[in-house]
This record gives C-alpha cells, sequence and structure tokens, in this order.
C-alpha cells in the first residue's frame, strides 16, 4: 500500500475537519442530539446508497483501486460508504451555522 | 435509466420530499440556499478532487459527458459530470430536510431549541 491509497480517505477528512469546528464556532447542539444526527444519516443516506450500489453494479461509475484502501463492501470501497455519512453530517453542520450567523446578523429579524 | 435521468430525478424528487411530503420547505428560506451555496463550493472543489484524480470514473454511456476528463466543458464542471450536481444538491437537501423534520416532531429532550426551528415561519 502506497499514500495514494488514501486518496479518497484525505477528502472525507477534509470535509470533516472544515465543518466540525462550527460546532465550537458558533456553538451548534448538533452533535449532542446524536439520536436525531444518526437518523438523519440513516433517512438521507440510505437511499442515496442503494442508487450508488444500482449505478456501481450497472457499471455506471467505479472505483480506482490504487486510490481506495482495499476493503470493499457490497463491491463498494468503505470510503464510498462514509461519504453517505460524512455528507449527511456536513450538510447539516454547515446549514446550522448558517442558521446561527444568519440570526445573529440579523438579530432574529427575517428570514 | 442513466445518471442524467435518475439525477434529475432525485433532484425533483427531494424538492417534493421537502416541499409535500415533509412539508418542511426548506428550499423558501434563506437560510438553506446560503448553506448550499457554500456547500456547493466546497463540492466542486473536493468532487474535483475525486474525478480529476480518477479516484471516480464514470461510464461515458450514463453522462451527458464523455470520457474526456476537462476542467470546463464536455458536460463537465471541474472535471466532475454535470450530473454529480444534482446528485450533491439532492443528497444535501434530503439530509437538511430530514434533519429539521426529525427536529420539528421530536419530543426527546434537545439541549436547546434548534435554529432551523427558531426560524420556522415558512
Amino acid at each position: 500500500m502506497t499514500w495514494t491509497h488514501w486518496a479518497y480517505v484525505a477528502m472525507l477528512a477534509f470535509c470533516l475537519t472544515g465543518t466540525l469546528p462550527l460546532v465550537p464556532a458558533f456553538g451548534l447542539s448538533v452533535l449532542r442530539q446524536p439520536r436525531r444526527l444518526l437518523l438523519t444519516i440513516g433517512l438521507a443516506g440510505t437511499p442515496f446508497l442503494l442508487w450508488d450500489l444500482y449505478a456501481t453494479h450497472a457499471g455506471q461509475w467505479w472505483f480506482d483501486e490504487d486510490q481506495t484502501l482495499p476493503p470493499r463492501v457490497a463491491g463498494l470501497p468503505l470510503e464510498e460508504i462514509g461519504f453517505f455519512v460524512v455528507i449527511p453530517i456536513v450538510s447539516v453542520l454547515t446549514f446550522e451555522a448558517v442558521a446561527v450567523a444568519r440570526r445573529r446578523g440579523l438579530q432574529g429579524g427575517g428570514r | 435509466m442513466s445518471y442524467t435521468a435518475l439525477a434529475m430525478l432525485a433532484v425533483a424528487l427531494a424538492i417534493v420530499l421537502d416541499r409535500w411530503v415533509a412539508g418542511t420547505r426548506v428550499t423558501s428560506t434563506r437560510d438553506w440556499w446560503s448553506a448550499y451555496a457554500i456547500i456547493v463550493f466546497f463540492q466542486l472543489l473536493t468532487n474535483g478532487w475525486l474525478t480529476g484524480r480518477r479516484i471516480v470514473q464514470y461510464n461515458p454511456e450514463t453522462i451527458v459527458g464523455n470520457d474526456r476528463v476537462v476542467r470546463l466543458g464536455e458536460g463537465r464542471i471541474l472535471y466532475a459530470p454535470l450530473e454529480d450536481l444534482l446528485f450533491g444538491f439532492a443528497l444535501v437537501l434530503t439530509s437538511v430536510v430530514a434533519w429539521v423534520w426529525l427536529g420539528r416532531r421530536s419530543r426527546e429532550p434537545e439541549p436547546q431549541r434548534t435554529s432551523a426551528e427558531e426560524r420556522d415561519s415558512t
């Protein structure tokens, strides 16, 4: 294994390192609601993961073995499954941070 | 179905979910569109990494573009097929809709009201 096997992992790590600091920076309560966050990941991520499985098995797209880690689950790299966990998390964090920032800026007025 | 058709269908379904099924209507809020503007910028960067390095490759039969991985044009933007933008929009919107919907119906103790709820006036 070489460092290039971590190329996809690096992208996921970039997403999380960019958004997790939003929690302390904006005083977000997202991570203190683990049940709600897990359900969000399940509800939003699952249909897209199924789509991904369909597309991968139909040969619509595929993943470079040299730039992903070796493990495969149902033909998908672990990173690809991680994608459907990471993206809902970063989406919620960004949305909540924007909401707090705008509310501060607008002092509660307007939307 | 091609990736193009599936991606367009997913965007339509996500919007229907937001506006009529869950009734969250985040697509009527500035919070959503501001957040999405930030997210789509970073999607272009991270997706450009995945597609420009060819970590993910696409069957030319299933996208508007072809097998030429170019920065712009040929149905691609920053190396990624345009379809990925639709995929991303649908995934991010569905995530936010699920989050807001769960927050509204939840009776579980919350440390504090979430910002999404406090702004709820659509």
